[in-house]
């Protein structure tokens, strides 16, 4: 589904990603971990396309697709999600407006007919029930006042609504109370089919209790410089990163 | 029609004017009227046309539209026209009691004045002078300024014809009063309307005021309202303009307020060649609430310029100025808030906020919010900003697939919507609404304006090009 060859990126002549190679395949679920600024948001940012980088080299199929044609709406509509990190503020545009407009560009895209308005309020309060949003939040603007809680959980009620075939998850666990964290996991399993992939990238063990991955990647100072299944979390999570940099450092210089 | 003196600067010109059309411009005006227009012609004299010298118009020139050689018409020829041959209206369910002032002249549809079963008077101001001199005198001149600027001497001098509501005490007017102004003429105009309302003590009163231009042709409307709320009055005053490329509208708005009065005006701008507004509340008495928003919606060449002066006079009052626009091209706007604290004004709440967005490298805002606070028990606040639409939030609303169009037309509604939200008048309030978002578009036509639609002449429409940040 996903295949990302030699991927080197940078901004303002700062290399972030160097030589990255994933592989995901459909009904896969893979992790991704790593210490503070290593360059995780940069790679979901990059899949997603903003612009803000500099692709120096590689490549990056989507279906047999190149990313690199298609600008972010198009990737939306062909199945991308990207969970944000930091969710954005859109003060005045209210989550039901701005959800229609997304899934309505989507259908025409994919020639289908717009949702009508009664069609669209039913399909959001089945997914609101899926994800244990309140409605008082979903006719506010978007994610304008909304506690960092309550960001995520809007995060994954967007992903419900958007039914996408890969969805990024960035950090979507991290700000979540014990019962949030357990309806957004059970949000992400409930998406979960046989023909889309999920690529989770957290800094805690504990989310993957719930979404159990088939690969768990680390990825360090812009390489992923190591990959295992989910043992390697737990391992992670009690030995910390040290001695995978360590390792790491010594592959560099060997 | 005078062409006699067409040759002269404009400002000798109607100094000239004056004096030959004396008779005409008098009319059936009071004798206080009439000496408050010596006072004035001398002020204007000494005055002139305002300047880019001038700290309140540094940033906006007449100087180029003052060379135009402006026709001058001193006497009502339209007040027996059937304007539904002009334009069809087309109110919705804005059930409005409804007047017209055609060329600057009140067009006497029914009758130039009438007199409600609650003793509330619409219509003609001319008419008033005639009918009603004492309670025109009360009022007339009492709030404008025409020793602090020339526009407003010059129109003091010249006043003929103009609208005017008395709203006795205690009387709550149910339906809003609709002023529709139209200019439509051939040749070049320069057109002076004033106005006088009077809400008295207890009333309430809600006033539309349609500005619209039937004409591609240059016209200059250098209109005057005076606007006094006594004692618990509520008012509200709406300014909706859509105008042609080729016309300036000055509007200079002189509030007075009384002890526990409400007043809140709207500034709608979503076309206009050269517009101004100007707006000056004294807030004289304690306890007052002084409220005025404003929305600009501009592209191409145009100039839109809001100029607020609120005076807190007395103690206890809330002032809230919020103005918002968005700019394309190379269009320019200008925000001036000037908010004064006397010694005496304790516990005054100030509130000013102007918000632009701009679409191009071209546009242009120039925003200065202002406070000068001389009480030491106060609560102000000021702020100012001009950017783009921010580009975070153009990439989360791509990154659902949201095209880049789309995603600016949300932005841009959203930050409209703020302002259009307060008008109370439901009726009103959804069509703006849908006004703003067809303007966003770009398929709002100016003869498409509020609730009369045009069906007489080429509609011309002005985009707001969404392709560009
Ligand atoms: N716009 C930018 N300008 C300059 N540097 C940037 C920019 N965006 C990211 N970086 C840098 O790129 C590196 C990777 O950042 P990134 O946000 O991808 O890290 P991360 O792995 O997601 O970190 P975290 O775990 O803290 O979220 C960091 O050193 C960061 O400072
Ligand atoms: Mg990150």
């Amino acid at each position: 589904m996903l295949s990302i060859k030699n991927l080197q990126v940078s901004i303002n002549g700062k290399l972030i990603l160097k030589d990255l190679d994933l592989e995901v395949k459909e009904g896969e679920v893979h992790a991704i971990m790593g210490p503070n600024g290593s360059g995780k948001s940069t790679l979901a940012s990059v899949v997603a396309g903003r612009d803000t980088f500099d692709i120096d080299k590689g490549e990056i199929l989507y279906r047999d697709q190149n990313l690199m044609d298609m600008n972010p709406e198009t990737r939306a509509r062909e199945g991308i999600f990207m969970g944000f990190q930091y969710p954005v503020e859109i003060p005045g545009v209210s989550i039901a407006n701005f959800m229609r407009t997304a899934i309505n560009e989507k259908r025409k895209h994919l020639g289908l007919e717009p949702l009508s308005g009664a069609e669209f309020l039913k399909l959001m309060e089945e997914k609101k029930k899926l994800v244990d949003i309140q409605s008082k939040l979903t006719n506010r603007s978007v994610n304008e006042g909304f506690s960092g809680g309550e960001k995520k959980k809007n995060e994954i009620f967007q992903m419900a609504l958007l039914e996408p075939r890969l969805a990024i998850l960035d950090e979507t666990d991290s700000g979540l109370d014990i019962d949030a964290l357990k309806v957004v996991a059970n949000g992400v399993n409930k998406l979960r089919r046989k023909d889309n992939a999920t690529i989770v990238i957290t800094h805690y063990q504990r989310l993957l209790d719930y979404i159990i991955p088939d690969y768990v990647h680390v990825l360090y100072e812009g390489r992923i410089v190591k990959s295992g299944g989910k043992e390697l979390a737990l391992e992670l999570e009690s030995k910390g990163y040290d001695w995978v940099k360590k390792e790491a450092g010594a592959q560099i210089q060997g | 029609m005078d062409t006699s003196t067409n040759t002269l600067p404009l400002k000798e010109r109607l100094l000239a004017l004056f004096e030959e059309n004396q008779e005409a411009i008098k009319g059936p005006s009071t004798p206080l009227v009439n000496r408050m227009r010596k006072n004035a012609l001398s002020m204007f004299r000494k005055l002139g046309f305002p300047t880019t010298g001038l700290e309140s118009w540094r940033f906006t020139d007449l100087t180029p539209l003052l060379k135009t050689e402006f026709e001058f018409d001193f006497s009502n020829q339209s007040r027996s026209m059937d304007i539904e041959k002009i334009f069809t209206c087309d109110v919705y369910d804005l059930d409005t009691f409804s007047v017209t002032l055609y060329n600057g002249w009140f067009v006497y549809q029914n009758a130039a004045l009438t007199r409600l079963s609650n003793g509330t008077i619409i219509g003609s101001l001319a008419k008033a002078m005639e009918v009603y001199p004492d309670l025109v005198d009360q009022y007339i001149g009492k709030a404008a300024k025409p020793e602090q600027a020339g526009l407003t001497a010059l129109n003091t001098a010249f006043m003929q014809d103009g609208l005017f509501i008395y709203v006795p005490e205690g009387i709550k007017v149910e339906k809003p009063i609709q002023l529709i102004n139209i200019v439509d003429s051939e040749h070049p105009v320069f057109l002076q309307p004033r106005h006088l309302i009077v809400a008295g003590k207890n009333a309430g009163v809600t006033i539309v005021q349609c500005d619209h231009s039937l004409t591609h042709n240059i016209s200059f409307t250098n209109s005057v309202v005076e606007l006094f709320a006594e004692d618990n009055a509520d008012v509200e005053h709406y300014m909706i303009q859509n105008k042609g490329r080729n016309s300036a509208l000055i509007t200079s708005s002189y509030f007075q307020q009384k002890k526990d009065s409400r007043l809140t005006t709207h500034a709608i701008t979503l076309n206009g060649g050269f517009t101004r507004n100007i707006m000056d509340a004294s807030i004289k008495e304690s306890n007052c609430h002084s409220e005025h928003n404003g929305l600009y919606l501009v592209d191409s060449n145009q100039h839109v310029d809001n100029h607020l002066f609120i005076d807190h006079e007395a103690p206890g009052s809330y002032s809230d100025q919020l103005f918002k626009g968005i700019l394309d091209d190379e269009a320019r706007a200008v925000f001036s808030g000037k908010v004064l604290v006397r010694r005496e004004a304790q516990k005054t709440i100030a509130h000013q906020n102007n918000k632009n967005i701009l679409l191009t490298d071209e546009a242009k805002a120039n925003t200065q919010p202002h406070l000068e606070i001389y009480a030491d028990d106060v609560k102000c606040s000021h702020g100012a900003t001009v950017g783009q639409l921010d580009p975070q939030a153009m990439f989360y609303m791509r990154s659902r697939g949201i095209s880049e169009r789309s995603a600016r037309q949300l932005m841009m509604y959203a930050f409209a919507m703020e302002v259009v939200q307060k008008i109370s008048i439901e009726a009103l309030r959804d069509r703006m609404d849908h006004l703003v978002e067809k303007r966003l578009k770009g398929e709002l036509s100016i003869c498409d304006q509020c609730m009369l639609h045009c069906n007489s002449k080429e509609p011309t429409t002005f985009n707001i090009d969404l392709s560009k940040i």
